[in-house]
């Protein structure tokens, strides 16, 4: 397992005290993300960690394709693919029968699978791996934040370090300090929710198995009964199982070796050899913060909330608080946005939180019932859900992580024309494979980090007039990065006129965004849907521009 | 627009009622429980509507607690 020391120099403490337009709190995967968006939109960024050692066995798996996506525009996607292990099936078993399997991902087409499975130590390593190349961040190791005021136009961030106590001014200070939040604590917030009575043991084992790369869930399995039981595969033969306890089991004892492992030799059978990586005993809980935005500080990913494991919901609602979060504060710290942009991360990421705390607790309530009664209804679905398709509907062993769809944000510009996609404003874009001159590409990375207007020519010839009009979305007051899809064939003339274009050969672009000629889909930084149209007009991009930047947002008092 | 049924609806109330308790016959008490958490099931399947299924669960529950 990777534990390596991270060889940097920590900066001395001493000298004047240093302004940073963002200081982001935590080195863990959402921190780093933060810093690594920031520091991709020209924003100069100082990352505080309070040690200097990757996160231990245990922690985040499951990374969503949204996710991977996301890792895409920060350059680490592809390492993460490589190294990690790609599944999109799940099996659900009650006892010694398997009752059903789903597929994540049934239709092809996109670059990214519905998930891999990676320890977080991996992704923390890549991220830093890519941090330390870029001039914009700046990484200090062992600095421990003690102290944080807010004042008018900046944080004062109190830090000890090996070297003494230092200060540093934050424009904006981010807050990916984990579950248990010291910042949150410094500021006298608190994060409100629900324990849910169970325990789960959970070991990370390294072993050669033959079972194949999916979700596996028992209910009542023989080999632990009446409980239930969760096998992931990960990168370097490391499995994931996870045993559900009871609330009466005693967590001390059951992390003991000679507790834990009798429980995997009844899994797997006396004779296979493992090695234990890792194990933990965990309760479960949802809560959050009432708000995660408090002045210049925000709260990204678990310091704001948290939810139980099932649903791989908890890195990847992080690292899409942090992509929520970064392309805003780039444009208020350019003066292009008001600071009441900054707003929208809590009408946006709060909802966000709550599907992914409703959907967790849903899971939980399943797999943990409260009741005598609760209980009956589970087994009865259970039971039904070997026969009965209906019934694999009501099973819940977890609702695996699906990126929220702003539907209610005021950034939105509702829709004036009528559209048959599953998409809505405020939906993350849906990728599809293109060509481009020189081949096969995907759509989703032609979206990097900007505005973007997508505008479906079909199969209409490239005008001269109309391209102008594309290429000065550039020139509006942010600026607008104009890409042209056309029908097969079509896109050479539109890249001779100084469009990037692409032929959607397998008409999927169309059939995603239900796109006809002159339809112009206009995307946020990250790549939500901020607005779309049947017929392209400058003037309506414009208005919708300024919209999602926040020009129609009421100022509230900070 | 779909409301919960609560006129006779059934053709042969009689029959239902004996087939209802004759499906429980010879069933000890937790066996009884199970079968009618998945007579629920399966009829909730079959009426779809969660408004129906809203208004019977707020009627039959009316009759057992105060709301």
């Amino acid at each position: 397992m990777p534990r390596r020391r991270i060889d940097q120099p920590s900066q001395p403490a001493s000298g004047p005290r240093q302004r940073w337009p963002v200081v982001v709190v935590g080195a863990g995967p959402v921190g780093s993300c933060a810093a690594l968006d920031l520091a991709q939109h020209g924003v100069r960024t100082l990352l505080l960690d309070q040690d200097d050692k990757l996160s231990e066995g245990s922690r985040a798996i499951c990374f969503a394709k949204r996710t991977l996506e996301i890792l895409d525009r920060l350059g680490v996607g592809q390492r993460c693919v490589d190294k990690g292990v790609v599944w999109n099936r799940g099996k659900v078993f009650l006892r010694d029968r398997l009752l059903y399997q789903f597929d994540l991902l049934p239709e092809s087409g996109h670059r990214r699978p519905a998930f891999i499975n990676l320890q977080q130590y991996y992704l923390e390593q890549f991220l830093i791996d890519r941090l330390l190349e870029s001039d914009e961040v700046e990484v200090r190791w062992n600095h421990k934040v003690i102290g944080v005021a807010q004042q008018a136009d900046h944080v004062l961030v109190t830090v000890e370090t090996p070297q003494g106590r230092t200060q540093v001014e934050a424009g904006y200070l981010l807050a990916c300090d984990g579950s248990r939040s010291p910042i949150r604590s410094l500021l006298g917030l608190e994060a409100r929710g629900q324990v849910f009575r169970d325990r789960f043991l959970i070991a990370d084992v390294k072993m050669q198995a033959e079972f194949p790369t999916e979700r596996w869930f028992w209910f009542d399995p023989p080999f632990h009964p009446g409980q239930s039981v969760l096998l992931h595969r990960q990168a370097d033969d490391v499995w994931r199982i996870d045993f559900q306890l009871g609330w009466d089991a005693d967590p001390d004892a059951e992390r003991r070796p000679e507790r834990v492992i009798p429980r995997i030799q009844a899994m797997l059978g006396p004779e296979r050899p493992f090695s234990l990586e890792w194990v933990s005993v965990y309760t479960f809980r949802c809560q959050r913060m009432d708000r995660f935005r408090h002045a210049r500080v925000f709260f990204v990913g678990d310091s704001a909330h948290q939810v139980s494991p099932f649903g791989a919901r908890g890195a990847n609602s992080g690292i899409q608080d942090a992509d929520n979060l970064v392309w805003k504060l780039e444009l208020v710290l350019r003066g292009e946005a008001p600071d009441a942009l900054l707003d929208s991360y809590d009408a946006e990421r709060i909802p966000a939180a709550d599907e992914n705390i409703l959907n967790s607790t849903r899971s939980t309530d399943f797999i943990t019932p409260k009741s005598r009664v609760s209980r009956v209804f589970r087994d009865a679905a259970l039971g039904l859900a070997e026969h009965y398709p209906f019934a694999r509907g009501v099973v819940n062993s977890g609702r695996l992580s699906l990126p929220h769809t702003y539907a209610a944000t005021a950034l939105n510009t509702p829709d004036r024309d009528r559209f048959a996609a599953r998409l809505v404003p405020g939906s993350p874009a849906l990728d599809a494979p293109l060509q481009s001159a020189g081949g096969a590409v995907w759509l989703i990375d032609q979206l990097c980090g900007r505005f973007c207007a997508m505008y479906f020519a079909g199969g209409a010839p490239a005008d001269d007039s109309l391209a102008a009009r594309l290429l000065g979305l550039a020139r509006l007051p942010v600026p607008v990065h104009a890409l042209v899809i056309c029908a097969a064939g079509r896109a050479a003339p539109w890249h001779a006129a100084g469009l990037p274009a692409f032929d959607d050969g397998k008409e999927l672009f169309a059939q995603r965004y239900d796109a006809t000629p002159d339809t112009l889909y206009l995307l946020r930084p990250d790549q939500h849907v901020a607005a779309r149209w049947r017929h392209f007009e400058v003037r309506a991009v414009r208005e919708a521009l300024a919209r999602v930047t926040g020009a129609s947002i009421e100022a509230t008092p900070a | 627009m779909s409301a919960l049924k609560t006129a006779a609806n059934i053709p042969v109330p009689d029959e239902f009622y004996q087939a209802l308790i004759d499906a429980h016959r010879d069933l000890s008490d937790e066996q009884s429980e199970l079968l009618n958490a998945r007579l629920i099931l399966l009829l909730a399947n079959h009426i779809g509507s969660m408004q129906v299924l809203r208004e019977a669960l707020a009627a039959a529950r009316e009759g057992v607690a105060n709301p």
